[in-house]
Formats: C-alpha cells, structure tokens, sequence
C-alpha cells in the first residue's frame, strides 16, 4: 500500500496519531535534535539526522522496574514488611521521523532482549507497542556507513512505515502490517503516481554512500589484536573516555541496576550503563577488568564487530549511523579502528 | 598557521627525549581536527595547526603522568597546563610546551548554525578572514568574525602564558576581564524564575554522558567522580532533570577558581547545552571576591585550596 502526504499535513497526522497514541518527534533544542513527546506548538525538525537518536523509546534512560516500600509492624518494631509492585509500560508509542539506522537499531536489541534465553519483559512491552515512521535519508553524511553494516539509506529493516522525501511532501509506504493501520487516515492521498519518483530518491540516496568496506574479517581481526594492549593504547589514546558515543549509539544496549530510595520508599531503576565508564563492570570485589580507557574501548569496538557477531550469525552491532564520529567531542572514527584491526597483521607483517 | 614548519623542526628536534608530542591533525571531514599523538617524524608530518584546532590538549596530560610529553598549545590551553602545574597534577620536567599565538579558534556550532547542515563537508579553507566551506555541492563563506568561538572574541592571552619552545610573533590581546563577562552580565539581569525556567529547559536533554567533565583539563577526579559514586550516593541514575543540574553544580563549585574558560565542557557537550556560563558565574565572583583569576601564574594557590587568616580583597575586620 503506497501514499502521500502533502508536507503542510504532517503536523495534522501527528496530532491525529496522537490521540492513540504517544508520539515520539525530533525537534529542534538549543542547537541540537532531540525526540520529545511531539507538541504542536513546538513543530517537528526532520531536515536532518537527530543529535541523538530515538533509543529512549524503548529503552528509556533509566526507567522504574519496580517500585517498593518497606512496612514496619507497629505490634512488632523489628519487623519489616516488604511491599513491592512490578511497573510494566502499558501505553504505546509512534517514533516519527527517526532514519533507518534508528529504527535498525533496536533489530539488536531484539536479539538480546527478545529472542535470547531470557525474555526482558520491560522492553518486550514497549518494542510490541511502539511502531516507527521512518524517514529515508536522500543523502550519506561524511560520518555514515550504514552500507558497511549491511544497510542503506532507504533500508526498511526495523521500521513499520517508510517516508519517501518526494516533491511537495512525503510517499509512504508500510513495511509491516502495523504500519497498514497506521496509513488508514484520511489525511493521506493515494501514493502510486509518487512511486516512480520515490524509487528514484532511493536509488540516488544509495549511490550517494562512498564504496562499503568489507568488515566480514573484523570478528577475528578483533580477536587477534585482543592482548595486544599496545595496540589498543594507540587506537584510544585521543579518547577522554566519556560516554558520547554510547550514549549516542542506537545499539548499545548495556544497563546499570540500582535501587533509588528516599525514607522508607523507593524505586529499583534499570539506567543506560556505558563501557567507557571506569564503574563498567567492576565487580564487588574491587576488582575491574576493564581497568583503563585502552580496555574500554577494545570493549566498545571488540562487542559490535566481533562479539556480537560470533554469538548472531555475523550481524554487526552497529547501524553506522555516525553519531559516535560526529559527537565524540575528539573525533574518534569508529570506522578506522576497525579497520586498523582489519589491517592488524599485515601492519604486524611489515614491522618484520 | 604560518609558521607551521618552525613548529614541526622544533616538535622533531625534541622528539627523541619524549614519549610522545600532542598536536592536532586531519579528521573525518574537512571542516575538523583531532588531536593527533606523535611518535615519529612521519607523525609530525601530518601536524596540522589552524582555527579548526580547537580541542584543549591539556586534558590528556594528568593520565600520562610518569612520561615525558610534549604538548602544543594555545593561549588559553596553556593556561590550564599552569593550572595543572599549580596542582602538581603535572611535573614540569616531565613537560615539554610548544606553545604559539593563537588569532582564535572557530565555534562548530555557529557554523551550523550557519550552514544549517554541515553533514556534507567536501572542503574547507580557513584563514585569519574567513572560513570558506562547500556543503553538498554549495560554497559557502563565513567571516570569521560570525564563526570564531565567543572566548576567542574576548580573549586577553592569545599567545601560550607558559612554554619551553614559543614559535611565530607574540598576538596582541585588546579585550578587558569584563568584556568577556557581557553574556553572564546579561542572563543575571533575568529574574531568579527566569534563570531557573532557562536552566531546567537546557538541562532537560542532558544524556549524562559526562563528556562536559572528561574534556575538562582540570576535573580531574573523572574516575571518582561523586555524580556515579554509590558510596557516597549524592546523586541517583535517573535522568531527571534535578540531577543533572545538580551535576552541573557540583562541577562549577569544584571549578571555581580553577577554571580557565577554556570552554571545553561545552564544546564536548553533543546536545549544545551553554554549560560555560556556569563556570563563567564563578569565575566572575572569584576575582571580586580574591582578585584571582586562574591559570596565569604556576606558583600561585588557586585561593580555595589555601587559607589567609587576612584576605586582601576581604575587609571583615573593618565590617
């Protein structure tokens, strides 16, 4: 099923989705782009990629797994009672405007969360209720390599409807059956005239990523160069070891539990945790295997390029949307480390 | 840079007595720079310094305590280096400074701001006017005037404060201590629920990645930092707004007089949160309280790491 919308009827579908839904927007904040619940009043910014992306959607920032309070039994002082409520989403939600390696992203997620041995309840509620509107990019940026990672500019992969940038508004067109109800409103016109334009948007887009690297030898290049700190020392030596880029990253998934208590009260919270933080796995007993920002970032790359696709059929865990090069306040380029391992022996070879 | 080939015989002349010489080079596209470790001659090759080297490369210098470091730094960078000094963070036989004068760096914002979208850089020439860029098949040319970074417009020690090797003529600095103050000056003019409702907005899409605090030369407590410490829990992970505000609170109190506004916190900043009129506001009361401003002398104390039973600048006993 193919459509349109003319340009000046987003802002009337996104009120009209908002009556069942909670809609999730880009727009503009300070001189960034966030995703914030959309408000009329505030508009939409979808001219280009979002500073960060919509991860919050289903994986929040930090977000209440479960609330308690503790009772104490006035018969019995020293008893406490332990009062504890399970806090699972229920609403659903519409991600508007995110880009295709958005909406990629959370595909990794879905492995780990959903079709692991363990089933996380907390996201399986949100990722089943929230559907995404996604806008393909007519153009790469110097910073994307979506293509290297198996995707493209227009790939519909994760997404439930795809918008086409076309003259005077958008071809959309539903990926999913939810993406189906979700073009049943009236606002939208007939897209099969915008179709012949639309691909052509798309083949361009497609032709304008530089040459795709070939990354399929990075898992064990990876592993290769792994004891080789002195290695790792010099890929991360500009690196402040701050959390931008996994903050940033539409894939990381990592988490941090804590319990957040005020008096008798409180609430245990799943929070983003992020692998270039010295509290990243230390363990109880003080001790830390990740000790310096070298074994850090070994971590971060070693676990998109190689980790994870030794245990998921070579998937990559990295949409190559950029965001890690574009915002890493030092310029780190994921990419060339990659590549750098990739390169690992030959560079070892030519020392000889 | 004109003298950018002076720099690199110094920087190679050094070479074999350090471990290591920051500079900058080439990055991503054309329109940035990265801090680049040199190692050998063909690493200083690809030295490259000019208005898109912005990055404050003291920052690196407290984690490669115990090597001999060679670091090349503007004016204001050099101020931090002094700070750490002060601190004895750093030892100054372990440092070797390459410092020059610096005509200012731009600010990657206003050129957005300016552009629009800078997703597209295919070239980028900058000189002392202008900085002529092509976007996706689009020329566009900026006076520098409308891009260069605010602390560079009001900056009063453009040429390294402190070095071992100085390279090219000394930049004359006309700006007053109160010139840069303008902005801070006019956002105090606002009402209390004004300032508050503007630090609320900001704040909001704070990602609490700590970017702010790990490119800054002088938080150097980044690994114990109390804003993830459990023991003591001042701060929770939620990513509620009251944190990270109370965050940047801390940071600026854990600044003052410290800080040399070398603006590094809100340039790492990947969501534009104007963070540096915090620690301009401390900044500010700190030279009307103890006439000191930081960063200028390595033998001096920043005045809340001392204690003077009389404070020139404080009259208490005449109270």
């Amino acid at each position: 099923m193919a459509k349109f919308i003319k340009s000046d009827k987003v802002s009337a579908w996104l009120e009209e989705l908002g009556q069942k839904h909670e809609v999730l927007a880009p727009r503009g904040e300070g001189d960034s782009i966030v995703f914030k619940p959309y408000d009329a009043k505030k508009g939409f910014n979808i001219e280009r990629e979002a500073t960060a992306p919509p991860k919050k959607a289903c994986f929040p920032q930090s977000e209440t797994l479960v609330k308690f309070s503790h009772i104490k039994d006035l018969e019995n002082p020293e008893k406490v009672a332990l009062d504890v409520k399970e806090t699972i989403p229920d609403s659903s939600w519409v991600v508007f405007g995110s880009r295709p390696c958005d909406a990629r992203g959370f595909t990794m997620f879905d492995r780990v969360y959903l079709n692991g041995k363990h089933v996380d309840v907390y996201y399986k509620a949100r990722r089943e209720n929230t559907f995404f509107i996604t806008l393909a990019c007519e153009k790469g940026e110097t910073t994307c390599f979506c293509n290297w990672v198996g995707s493209g500019p227009s790939d519909p992969t994760g997404s439930d409807v795809l918008m086409v940038p076309v003259d005077g508004g958008y071809f959309l067109e539903a990926v999913s059956d939810r993406g189906e109800a979700l073009l049943a409103s009236s606002l939208l016109e007939d897209g099969g005239s915008k179709q012949a334009e639309a691909d052509k948007v798309r083949a361009d887009a497609d032709q304008s990523m530089g040459e795709a690297q070939d990354l399929s030898k990075a898992p064990a290049k990876l592993l290769e160069a792994f004891d080789d700190m002195g290695f790792w020392e010099e890929q991360s030596a500009k690196c402040l070891s701050c959390g931008a880029c996994t903050y940033l990253c539409p894939t990381c998934y990592c988490f941090n539990i804590t319990d957040e208590s005020d008096g008798v009260k409180g609430e245990r919270i799943r929070s983003w945790d992020n692998c270039m933080s010295s509290m990243f796995t230390m363990e109880a007993s003080g001790h830390n295997p990740r000790p310096t920002k070298a074994h850090r970032l070994k971590n971060r790359v070693g676990h998109k390029f190689s980790y994870y696709p030794d245990l998921h059929d070579g998937v990559i865990s990295c949409c190559g949307c950029g965001r890690c090069i574009k915002s890493c306040p030092v310029g780190v380029d994921i990419r060339e480390i990659v590549l750098n391992a990739i390169a690992y022996e030959a560079k070892e070879k030519a020392n000889d | 840079m004109k003298n950018l080939e002076d720099l690199k015989k110094q920087i190679k002349d050094g070479l074999s007595e350090l471990d290591v010489v920051i500079g900058w080079t080439d990055s991503f596209d054309p329109l940035h720079a990265t801090p680049h470790f040199m190692r050998s001659e063909a690493d200083v090759d690809k030295l490259k310094v000019d208005a898109l080297c912005v990055h404050n490369l003291a920052t690196y210098l407290p984690s490669l305590k115990g090597k001999k470091v060679g670091i090349v730094v503007k004016g204001c960078d050099s101020r931090s280096v002094v700070e750490l000094l002060q601190e004895n963070l750093i030892n100054r036989d372990d440092v070797t400074i390459f410092g020059f004068g610096c005509t200012g760096v731009v600010d990657q914002t206003k050129i957005r701001r300016a552009v629009g979208d800078v997703g597209q850089v295919e070239a980028c020439e900058v000189s002392d006017a202008e900085v002529k860029l092509s976007v996706a098949g689009k020329e566009h040319k900026l006076p520098m005037a409308d891009v260069i970074a605010d602390k560079c417009q009001t900056c009063r020690y453009p040429n390294a404060v402190v070095s071992d090797q100085f390279v090219g003529d000394e930049i004359k600095a006309t700006a007053s201590f109160e010139d840069g103050y303008k902005d801070l000056e006019e956002f105090e003019a606002k009402s209390t629920e004004e300032k508050f409702g503007f630090w609320l907005g900001e704040m909001d899409r704070c990602i609490r990645c700590y970017a702010c605090r790990n490119a800054c030369p002088m938080c150097v407590c980044r690994d114990h930092c109390v804003a993830q410490s459990r023991d003591p829990h001042w701060l929770s992970q939620e990513a509620h707004v009251r944190d990270k505000w109370m965050f940047q609170v801390i940071h600026a109190y854990h600044l003052a007089g410290r800080c040399t506004e070398c603006g590094e916190c809100q340039r790492a900043c990947p969501v534009d949160i104007p963070i540096l009129l915090f620690k301009k506001k401390f900044n500010k009361e700190i030279k009307e309280v103890f006439n000191y401003e930081a960063g200028l002398d390595p033998e001096a104390k920043p005045p809340l790491q001392t204690f003077k039973i009389d404070e020139p600048t404080i009259k208490e006993k005449e109270w």
